[in-house]
């Protein structure tokens, strides 16, 4: 509320009746950023589990990116919530106070067991032995940082493999429901507040969690095929078509359940359906009817559908999935704007709108933002070159 | 148990005794005082400054102003609802207010609203009414005539 001093200055922005603390949002662009970067991890971490649970083995080159890529982002995650906190260095709190009482204050516990006990946890199993390898490769300094991240656990018997293979195996089981919830939890902390009808459905954490498949697996492509490119290496043409096959597949679930959740309320059209219709037809057109659907989901499903019927040449094929990556990934970034932004942007007295508008100059949310998603792709460089996956001796499963 | 398994047992052990250290002496002597948050956060909020300093501070200086408010119909406006908070005004008078001269600002609560009622606040059409005209070239905002 601090944008805003006077009435007479935030009447500008107005239209119509509303309380006085709907007037500026409370949720900017860093609260958009949060949901999205969450359901990169997650959407990275299932796409390694379609791998390793579902024994899928057109998609073994993109197993260990795809979970460097999801501990990349996830180290990053809370940062946008972190920085949009008046007292940022309070953060802490959270952890050492907790209590049931707010769906919120559960975050850093989900955040922690996905970290500790998952990401972490999958990826140590899957490269300790490789880590002992390279301990005794390399020397000096390198040599003691391999043996640090191994706990000094240098066996490398079979038996010792297997027990890796067997332990990663389980924590991928239990890796996967931690992934819905981890991302389903986020829908819930929109889909919870009864008060704000945009945000108030049972769907909410469905449509997070399958957006957010969409959006990892999208990514894991992108990085999969530029990784590819920088290492001068041919891209598995067999692992892209077959990831862009579950890409399809579950865009088409998620778009069919955000359909859903429209038609249930526009057939319901209980009393803030005419606020909500004036919201999307307005405010969010761009936002919703162009990037949200157009660029994220009608773009991708024709030119995925079409690659289907008739295959196109290789090279064709590798900039067209290029371009569906980020169309989808750009798509989600919007669906998340609609979801934060839009729902602030109506009263709750159904009876005006306020304005948002990222400002560039003056406010330090954009910037932030930007800095939160650039980090993890350095975080992740650092990874590829710590942990290079094309090094790895080929596991035993 | 596999020594995989048991260096990673110590591991964990370690980071949740740290957890429960950083409990321990980063919990805020406040939690729970009253309920799951920081009682003095209550005391942080009432001391922090007051932006709205009410119309009796306004009437200090510019007493004509408010005597002629109060024997108008927006005797229960407050001052700084029209003229922003006063709180830097008062500190420094060399710190204007705003003074709001477009009609835009009078059709906020003046313009015809179904769901106000017109015995409180009057209202009207600001282009049948006036043609365009500034509502403050006809009525003095501090004491309105009907």
């Amino acid at each position: 509320m601090n944008k805003y001093e006077s009435l007479y200055e935030a009447l500008a922005n107005l239209d119509g009746y509303i309380y006085p603390n709907e007037i500026a949002l409370n949720w900017d662009l860093l609260i958009v950023m949060y949901p999205y970067i969450t359901g990169l991890v997650a959407g990275a971490f299932i796409l390694a589990s379609l791998n390793r649970v579902f024994a899928i083995k057109a998609l073994r080159p993109t197993y260990e990116i795809s979970l460097l890529t999801a501990l990349s982002f996830m180290l990053v995650a809370t940062m946008p919530l972190i920085t949009h906190l008046g007292q940022p260095w309070r953060f802490y709190e959270m952890l050492v106070t907790p209590h049931l009482t707010s769906a919120m204050a559960i975050f850093g516990f989900v955040y922690l067991w996905y970290l500790m006990v998952v990401l972490l946890l999958e990826i140590w199993f899957d490269y300790r032995y490789d880590m002992v390898i390279w301990s005794k490769q390399k020397k000096g300094f390198m040599s003691f940082v391999y043996k640090v991240l191994t706990l000094w656990v240098l066996d490398t018997s079979p038996q010792s493999r297997r027990t890796d293979e067997k332990i990663g195996y389980f924590i991928t089981v239990v890796g996967i429901p931690s992934a819905f919830l981890l991302h389903g939890y986020v829908g819930f902390i929109f889909g919870s507040i009864k008060a704000n009808p945009w945000w108030s459905t049972v769907m909410m954490p469905v449509i997070f969690l399958f957006s957010a498949m969409v959006s990892g697996i999208a990514l894991v492509m992108f990085i999969y095929m530029v990784v590819t490119y920088l290492r001068k290496q041919k891209i598995d043409m067999n692992t892209v078509d077959t990831i862009s096959k579950y890409l399809f597949y579950i865009l088409i679930i998620d778009f069919s359940l955000e359909s859903l959740d429209q038609i249930h309320r526009i057939y319901e059209a209980d009393e803030s359906f005419d606020i909500l219709k004036i919201l999307v037809h307005g405010k969010l057109f761009f936002t919703f009817f162009i990037m949200q659907i157009g660029v994220g989901v009608i773009i991708p499903l024709l030119t995925m559908g079409t690659m289907m019927i008739k295959k196109p040449r290789e090279k064709i094929r590798k900039i067209l999935y290029l371009i569906i990556s980020i169309c989808v990934l750009v798509g989600i970034f919007y669906m998340r704007w609609n979801v934060v932004i839009g729902g602030q942007l109506f009263s709750k007295s159904f009876y005006g709108f306020t304005s948002y508008k990222v400002d560039m100059i003056s406010g330090s949310g954009f910037w932030l933002s930007l800095l939160w998603f650039i980090i993890p792709f350095f975080i992740l460089a650092f990874l590829l070159w710590l942990l290079p996956p094309w090094k790895k001796k080929e596991s035993i499963h | 148990m596999p020594i995989q398994v048991k260096r990673l047992l110590v591991v964990f052990a370690v980071f949740i005794g740290v957890m429960l250290g950083l409990k321990y002496f980063l919990t805020p002597e406040s939690w729970r005082e009253f309920g799951p948050y920081r009682g003095k956060a209550l005391t942080e909020i009432a001391d922090q400054e007051a932006k709205y300093v009410q119309m009796e501070t306004c009437a200090m200086c510019h007493d004509s102003i408010a005597d002629l408010k109060d024997q108008g119909l927006h005797i229960s406006i407050q001052c700084e609802i029209c003229h922003g908070p006063g709180y830097r005004h008062v500190e420094d008078e060399n710190i204007d207010m705003v003074i709001p001269e477009n009609s835009d600002f009078c059709m906020t609560c003046h313009a015809i609203n179904a769901a106000r009622s017109t015995s409180i606040i009057k209202q009207i059409d600001a282009i049948e009414h006036s043609e365009g005209e500034d509502c403050i070239s006809c009525h003095n905002p501090h004491e309105p005539w009907l």
